[in-house]
């Protein structure tokens, strides 16, 4: 059973309502950068900071970070296709958006904010989530929300971007 | 004491018979070999569909006794013969101290008198202490009650040493056994060089350092014209020298061990240290000629070079790990299973190679059922089929390749000197 | 899915994919090198025991810093007498070390087989850190990913081996390497130091260094021991230098982008002389640091051993 939950146009809106939501809730975005949590995350944190840009006309450095290694579940599952961190800036004192697809656990936002703090010392990070689908096991909260979607824990929740599925869309599986 | 053994086929290729015959043994004696023989007084054993067959010899062990009884003993050795199949055994002298003097010598006779199950004869060093230098004292050693002299502690690498113990050695019609090594090819070797030592890392003992030495000494004992055996023959290279050798009308007599015609060094891929054995294990192409070389009677006898060896020998890394394999309770059923039943020897052919052949050579009055020779019989039989454990050997050793490989035929009976030893796996 | 094994004995029996996987995980590793916490907690509260029978700090170094920046416990436990002097056997040995509850031994004998003996034996994973004249599978892995990463490609490459190949672990698990990635290599060394039926594995055999090395992409040079001089395996250094040492008259006949490569320690002026060794083609310093990535991988992805069939649940579970 799939349930559409967001197409193409539902996702957009859906996208540029975060984008604002950072303008607002920023006074300083020179201290902003985005990271995205691989994969993904680093799609739609791209896609967030081409439309702050576009609102603000200040370019948001982006960056995607991989949290293979992270994970808290390694003894469990080795992955054999980790991929590489990509973050070409210092993330030193700055305000990272840590930009991920689903939050549901909390577990891989943990391990992505251990592997941000490997990478330097950043004055605050936010979380930023498209779809928060419930059943959060560690006392973490996303800043900012695409959708909130109750689920079941069987569910699992299906997202696709152009860039890397060629299409849109968010649904339910 | 008579014993009667009863309707059993019997193979007794001296005498050439090949029948269902019944068997006389009286004071430990062969009495009678006939049909339907009837005699109230004697104990019957019935042996329908069982094969008859003089008393099995191993003209090549390893008893450890003395020095290195954690090894084996005398006493180990003996039940692992009779529950083999053998009646007796010639076992080797690279004992500590060596084998090289009478003292010795009395010493393993006397041991193997007191176990009263196989036979036990001595064969004593060419060279005194097997340092290869000077030559033992052969004729005290012969007198003492050794049967055949042996470089196999250590091969006799000087050729003019070799030359003098043969022109030495034949005044006494006596045979010396020699391993065939050059020993300067083989520093630090482990298993037989080949493409699969070039993949294992380990380093190669060519065929050639054997098969040079097969010629030489087979060149210098027909010079000397002296009685030479060759031990446990591994490549294609010595049987074809031996073969030449006896088409020339050369006096030579070889023997190859079980292993030689069952395993090739794809075995040594485990790195399992129960492969490691000098010889080394061959290619493919020796086994089959090792094959070859038994049918066509280059190869004369089956010996098993049965070498014990304890776990503080054989745990340990390939290239530390001691040479050598026990044989002395898989030599038969190997032979049957591997031999016989794939019908590449007949079975008079087998008893020629583990009986009346190792007779021959260390000149036993052995080898036949011939009415008042001494009533040695192994009685088989071919049907039994089971997997070899090396749990439920009698030697103390448990160092062997085959743990866990099916076969087909076993000793069902060993007869030594008239008196059942050892029937259907037990000791009597 | 992971790799469906626990132990890394050699690359003889292993695929390409799995080799692939292990050059993609490194180089991710890789990637932690140029931070300033070079260190991940992949591999937190894991057990690995550096057990060296032969000593060799340069290969013992560089495992234990790839199990420190995976943040594993490490203990290095080195074995100088070989266990026969002891009356213990290996296995007994072994045993002892593995009741300290490791999860990962990580072996370097003089005798090949060591490895392949203890997985019989032992629970733990077993990573072979060279055995012998067998071989060394992360030095294999490691000259494969210096090779790829600076050619960008392996498939195709014209290698020269140039050495003792018939002593030598790096070159057999190279050869095992080079030849599933699609490398055309070519073995070049005396006749007594090139090993029965070599080709059977699939690489050619030359004497003449001169004729082989043209047109070459790499130029590998493996170490000579003078020991075997000792055997007659070659008359004298100074002739094996003549015709086999990498000098850079010889190395100018191979491709003007050739790298150099070398698994150390060099004997500078025999084998490679000292301007090949430190020419701008030289790559021989690169190849000890991804040594570690490497080795990071080869413990990260053996460690998940036989219980990976989980870890194609999808991320988004978390």
């Amino acid at each position: 059973m799939v349930k559409k939950i967001m197409d193409k146009d539902g996702l957009g809106k859906t996208l540029a309502r975060l984008a604002h939501e950072v303008i607002e809730k920023n006074d300083n975005l020179e201290e902003i950068a985005m990271v995205g949590i691989k994969s993904r995350g680093d799609l739609i944190a791209a896609r967030i900071a081409a439309r702050i840009e576009k609102l603000s006309g200040k370019t948001i450095p982006v960056g995607a970070i991989d949290i293979t290694f992270y994970r808290d579940d390694v003894s469990l599952k080795i992955s054999n296709n980790p991929q590489s961190t990509d973050i070409k800036f210092s993330i030193d004192g700055k305000n990272i958006i840590l930009v991920d697809d689903v939050l549901f656990t909390g577990r891989s936002t943990r391990a992505a904010i251990d592997a941000l703090l490997d990478l330097g010392r950043p004055k605050k990070i936010q979380l930023l989530v498209l779809i928060d689908r419930g059943h959060k096991q560690l006392p973490i909260h996303a800043d900012y929300v695409g959708k909130n979607i109750p689920t079941s824990f069987k569910e699992a929740v299906e997202i696709k971007m152009q860039e890397s599925d060629g299409e849109d869309g968010v649904a339910i599986l | 004491m008579k014993l009667l053994l009863s309707a059993g086929r019997v193979i007794d290729p001296v005498n050439k018979i090949n029948e269902v015959l019944d068997v006389l043994i009286e004071d430990g004696k062969i009495s009678k070999v006939a049909k339907n023989i009837k005699d109230k007084a004697a104990m019957l054993v019935d042996l329908k569909s069982k094969i008859i067959v003089p008393g099995l010899i191993d003209m090549h062990v390893h008893l450890r006794e003395p020095g290195f009884e954690y090894k084996e003993t005398i006493s180990t050795g003996v039940r692992a013969a009779v529950l083999g199949g053998f009646a007796s055994v010639a076992c080797m002298p690279n004992t500590d101290p060596v084998m090289d003097n009478t003292a010795v010598v009395e010493y393993v006779i006397s041991k193997g008198k007191k176990e009263n199950l196989a036979n036990v004869y001595p064969i004593a060093s060419v060279s005194k202490n097997a340092k290869g230098e000077e030559i033992s004292d052969i004729g005290m050693l012969l007198k003492s009650g050794v049967v055949a002299l042996s470089d196999d502690a250590a091969p006799l690498m000087n050729a003019e040493i070799m030359r003098r113990a043969f022109e030495y050695t034949k005044q006494f019609n006596v045979s010396i056994i020699t391993h065939c090594e050059d020993k300067n090819m083989t520093v630090d070797g482990v298993m037989n060089e080949s493409f699969n030592s070039t993949v294992l890392g380990l380093r190669g003992m060519a065929p050639v350092a054997e098969s040079i030495m097969v010629y030489r000494n087979i060149s210098i004992a027909n010079y000397m014209k002296a009685l030479v055996h060759i031990a446990h023959v591994s490549c294609k290279e010595s049987v074809e020298i031996i073969r030449w050798a006896k088409k020339q009308g050369m006096r030579v007599t070889c023997e190859t061990a079980p292993h030689y015609f069952t395993l090739n060094d794809e075995a040594v891929k485990s790195y399992d240290t129960n492969t490691k054995m000098n010889p080394p294990l061959r290619s493919a192409e020796d086994v089959k000629a090792i094959i070859a070389g038994l049918k066509d009677g280059t190869i004369d006898c089956i010996a098993s070079d049965h070498a014990p060896h304890g776990r503080i020998d054989k745990e340990v890394e390939y290239n530390y790990a001691a040479f050598g394999i026990v044989g002395l309770e898989t030599m038969l059923p190997l032979t049957l299973t591997e031999l016989v039943d794939k019908k590449i020897l007949t079975l008079e052919q087998a008893v020629e190679k583990l009986s009346v052949m190792p007779a021959k050579i260390l000149g036993l009055k052995k080898g036949s059922l011939s009415a008042g020779a001494a009533a040695d019989i192994t009685v088989l039989d071919l049907e039994k089929k089971y997997v070899i454990d090396v749990n439920k050997f009698a030697s103390k050793s448990k160092n062997s390749p085959f743990n866990g490989r099916p076969v087909k035929g076993a000793a069902f009976m060993t007869i030594v000197g008239g008196e059942i030893k050892m029937q259907e796996g037990k000791l009597l | 899915m992971g790799l469906k094994r626990k132990h890394l004995i050699g690359l003889e029996d292993a695929t390409t994919e799995e080799i692939e996987t292990y050059l993609n995980t490194a180089e991710s590793f890789k990637s932690v090198f140029d931070r300033k916490i070079k260190k991940v907690p992949a591999l937190r509260g894991r057990t690995i025991v550096n057990l060296f029978f032969e000593n060799s700090t340069r290969t013992r170094t560089s495992f234990e810093l790839a199990a420190k920046r995976l943040s594993a416990d490490v203990i290095n436990f080195s074995v100088s007498t070989s266990s026969v002097a002891k009356g213990e056997t290996l296995i007994d040995t072994a045993k002892t070390i593995e009741a300290l509850e490791s999860d990962m031994i990580v072996v370097r004998h003089s005798c090949s087989g060591v490895p392949l003996l203890l997985t019989k034996t032992l629970k733990s994973g077993i990573v072979n850190a060279g055995d012998g004249m067998h071989e060394h599978p992360t030095q294999g892995l490691l000259d494969l990913f210096t090779i790829r990463e600076k050619k960008k490609k392996i498939k195709g490459l014209k290698i020269v081996m140039v050495g003792d190949i018939a002593h030598s672990r790096v070159a057999r698990s190279n050869i095992y390497g080079m030849t599933k990635m699609g490398a055309d290599l070519t073995l070049v060394a005396p006749p007594t130091l090139i090993p029965q039926d070599i080709e059977r594995l699939g690489v050619k055999v030359d004497h003449d260094l001169r004729k082989a090395i043209k047109g070459a992409d790499v130029v590998y040079m493996l170490r000579i021991q003078i020991e075997r001089q000792k055997r007659n395996l070659f008359p004298s250094l100074r002739e094996f230098s003549t015709l086999y040492g990498v000098d850079e008259e010889k190395l100018k006949l191979a491709n003007i982008d050739a790298l150099v490569m070398h698994p150390g320690p060099m004997n500078r002026g025999v084998e490679i002389s000292s301007e090949v060794a430190d020419s701008e083609q030289s790559v021989i310093c690169e190849q000890v640091t991804n040594g570690i990535a490497v080795r990071m991988a080869v413990l990260y992805l053996l460690a998940g051993g036989e219980t990976n069939e989980i870890a194609t649940l999808s991320r988004q579970g978390n």
